[in-house]
């Protein structure tokens, strides 16, 4: 009886044990990771972040990625009257032409009209009105080099105003008045000139017009010209994406593959059922530790000294570092290879590379194809990583575009066909690894 | 029956077979000929084209791969009594890029196990949103990290925070389909006991699923945890802090500072030989230790 007590005593003692153990675990766990996001929270001064936080730069960007601005500019020193999509030469109107809201009476006399009752007139001697509702109208001028105005203390603070120069910032579009130009801003949602610029004949036309209607440049035929034309676009640069999706894809198509056929007949010298000799197979495991421990990062240095600039270069760093992945994940998968498969290949009398070719390829295919076809997705995001080192496709792009902080809708446009290509990959690697495995396998059970 | 069928055949029957067998044969090799034929293709075109688009050629270059890294190894042998206080001056650097990938793994695995939980069939709060929660991570999981860490740049400053969200972000959606496909095949028995007891829905998952799918979920964190790793010094080098904007102004000196170079190859790479041995002994251990 008492031995039975004293088991059961112990028992309950080593179960109250393990529960407290448990119940430790329970807080110690979420404890140690708070404390640890609280030291990140610390040392990497989020708290200081509010403040260098740039709230104007969010506005810019979420405004600017989905809207365009045409600037109509007035010279104040040569005098005339320039209309421009986004202020560049590439999105310019052609002399003497005006979008409609903008109506040029003579040169010196020009009325641009906003919307909801904003008006903006240019007046000889360089002279501006801006009528706005609900406040009023504001006259200002440019008198030696000097901007007098008829504003009157408290100035709201939507206008800024010195003596050099004057912003004025409503919602239907924005003045600015300097020495040298005046300049209104109107706002519109969209990506302007997406498809044509405004040198092309084809701007203005909707679809069906460019492809059932009549000749509208007499040297071309639609179609085509059509497609040039927006082939060739100054402003969105749709031939340069193109080739620069291009090159990021071959990075990743060329390095991932190419890894993989470098790799194989490494990883049998590395595998310890194929490989005999313990040096080679330490080589090999440790060539592979060493380019995979070198990282993509420093590959791409590297290679890009040797190499200079370009897809080849990203294409290289990739097939170096996943070259030793692969060795890793399939000289793994020859180690698992079912010998008897192959000990069947060889009573049949078939030479060492006919065992290889017919008792060995076959069972690691499917594996080392899945592998290989899931880094492919993978290395498009790397390939765009590496492009913006090494200087190459589509990631050059984007931080180009996001270094000149200023065209956030192609910032905008780049980023979703990066996403989309990614997409793209990854649904065509796991296509394709369907049809070949899959289809392998079911062909197999039948 | 169908030894009787075969003892049956007259041999004009069995040529026909044979035959028929071997334009099987044929044009199965046909088709794998035809395969290899367009693959190989594409890989030379490939080649030709980024060998052209490239600024310096393949055969150009090729034999010129060593010259950098001998430069730099010279250089650093003949400084070599600098490069231990080297070191240990980019120490602090190294730690920002091992602290933003173990911070970024640690959020990202925490919104990967909501996302995971709330888009696997017979655990999900909200079945009818399974298909919306698996598009958010498929979405999470295609943008690669430089694009969110730039745009973030641009609003926050450069720093470590951009690059810890933007690897947050993805490995979120990363983990959160791995993760998915383990609890499909967690024992729903200990979900159902424990709702029979009137738990929620959170108590349901924090002590009927979790205990099942710890040592899986860890696994796939650690490997993470080591990808990571080598995100964040990459995205140094584009902008964000840590040892990658170490080495980028380390290279852009040029020649004379490659010793600052190499003390930097030497630390990136230690770490990674490190976390990746270390990672995968203790993967090893908790899959066999289920």
């Amino acid at each position: 009886m008492t031995d039975a007590t004293a088991m059961l005593d112990q028992t309950k003692f080593s179960a109250s044990g393990a529960f407290r153990r448990k119940r430790l675990t329970a807080f110690a766990v979420p404890a140690v990771i708070l404390a640890y996001l609280l030291y990140i929270a610390i040392s990497f001064d989020v708290l200081g972040l509010a403040k260098r936080a740039s709230l104007e730069n969010a506005g810019i960007l979420a405004s600017d990625s989905w809207s365009y601005k045409v600037h109509i500019t007035r010279d104040n020193r040569r005098g005339g009257t320039s209309s421009a999509i986004e202020g560049e030469r590439k999105g310019a109107y052609a002399e003497g032409t005006n979008p409609a809201w903008v109506e040029v009476a003579d040169p010196e006399n020009v009325t641009i009209d906003l919307d909801d009752g904003y008006v903006v007139r240019f007046l000889p001697d360089n002279a501006t009105v801006f009528e706005i509702p609900d406040f009023g109208t504001i006259t200002a001028q440019l008198v030696d080099g000097i901007i007098q105005t008829n504003l009157q203390e408290p100035i709201p603070d939507w206008i800024n105003l010195s003596e050099q120069r004057m912003t004025v910032t409503t919602d239907a579009g924005r003045l600015s008045m300097t020495r040298s130009r005046t300049e209104v801003y109107r706002y519109f949602a969209g990506w302007e000139l997406f498809w044509f610029t405004l040198d092309s004949p084809y701007s203005g036309h909707s679809l069906p017009e460019i492809v059932f209607g009549s000749r509208i440049d007499p040297t071309r035929s639609n179609i085509s010209g059509a497609i040039s034309d927006f082939w060739n676009n100054g402003m969105w640069r749709h031939k340069d994406v193109a080739w620069a999706i291009g090159e990021t894809i071959l990075m990743a198509f060329l390095g991932t593959f190419g890894a993989a056929i470098i790799a194989l007949p490494l990883a049998f010298l590395a595998a310890k059922n194929f490989s005999p000799f313990m040096l080679v197979r330490g080589v090999a495991r440790r060539l592979f530790d060493f380019v995979r421990g070198v990282d993509a990062l420093i590959w791409t240095v590297v290679l890009a000294r040797a190499f200079g600039p370009g897809p080849l270069t990203g294409a290289l760093a990739i097939l170096v570092t996943d070259m030793g992945t692969f060795g890793k994940i399939f000289s793994e998968a020859l180690e698992n290879v079912d010998e008897k498969q192959i000990e069947g290949v060889s009573s049949t009398g078939a030479k060492p590379l006919q065992r290889y070719r017919f008792g060995v390829i076959p069972q690691i295919v499917p594996v080392l194809l899945a592998q290989v076809l899931y880094f492919l997705e993978s290395n498009t995001r790397s390939a765009t990583i590496i492009g913006a080192i090494t200087g190459g496709g589509i990631g050059l792009m984007l931080t180009q575009a996001i270094q000149t902080q200023k065209d956030w809708e192609e910032v905008a446009y780049y980023i979703v066909l990066i996403i989309g290509v990614v997409m793209l990959m990854d649904w065509f690697s796991g296509w394709l690894r369907g049809r070949l495995i899959g289809g392998k396998d079911s062909h197999g059970t039948s | 029956m169908t030894d009787a069928a075969l003892t049956g055949a007259t041999p004009s029957q069995i040529t026909q077979i044979q035959e028929s067998y071997l334009v099987q044969v044929r044009r199965r090799r046909m088709y794998g000929g035809l395969t290899l034929g367009i693959f190989v293709l594409l890989m030379v075109s490939g080649f030709v084209v980024a060998d052209n688009r490239n600024a310096g050629g393949f055969w150009a270059g090729w034999h010129q791969i060593f010259d950098f890294p001998a430069d730099v190894l010279s250089e650093a042998w003949e400084k070599r009594a600098n490069l231990p206080a080297l070191m240990v001056d980019f120490f602090p650097a190294l730690l920002e890029t091992i602290n933003i990938a173990a911070a970024s793994t640690l959020i990202g695995a925490m919104m990967g196990l909501v996302l995971a939980l709330l888009s696997t069939r017979g655990l999900a709060k909200w079945p009818r949103l399974i298909p919306v929660f698996r598009r958010i991570m498929d979405i999470m999981r295609a943008v690669p990290e430089i694009v969110i860490a730039l745009v973030l740049i641009f609003i926050l400053g450069g720093g470590p925070v951009p690059a810890m969200i933007a690897i947050a972000f993805h490995t979120a959606g990363a983990l959160g389909k791995l993760y998915s496909e383990v609890a499909e095949n967690a024992d729903l028995k200990a979900v159902e006991g424990l709702s029979s007891t009137g738990a929620t829905w959170s108590q349901r998952m924090w002590l009927g699923v979790l205990p099942q799918v710890a040592p899986n979920f860890l696994s796939y964190t650690l490997l993470r945890f080591e990808i990571n790793i080598r995100a964040s010094a990459i995205l140094g080098f584009v902008g964000a802090g840590g040892i990658g904007a170490e080495l980028r102004n380390a290279m852009s000196w040029g020649p004379g500072r490659f010793d600052e170079a190499a003390a930097i190859f030497i630390l990136l790479f230690g770490t990674i030989v490190f976390f990746d041995q270390l990672s995968s002994r203790y993967r090893t251990k908790m899959i066999k230790g289920q």
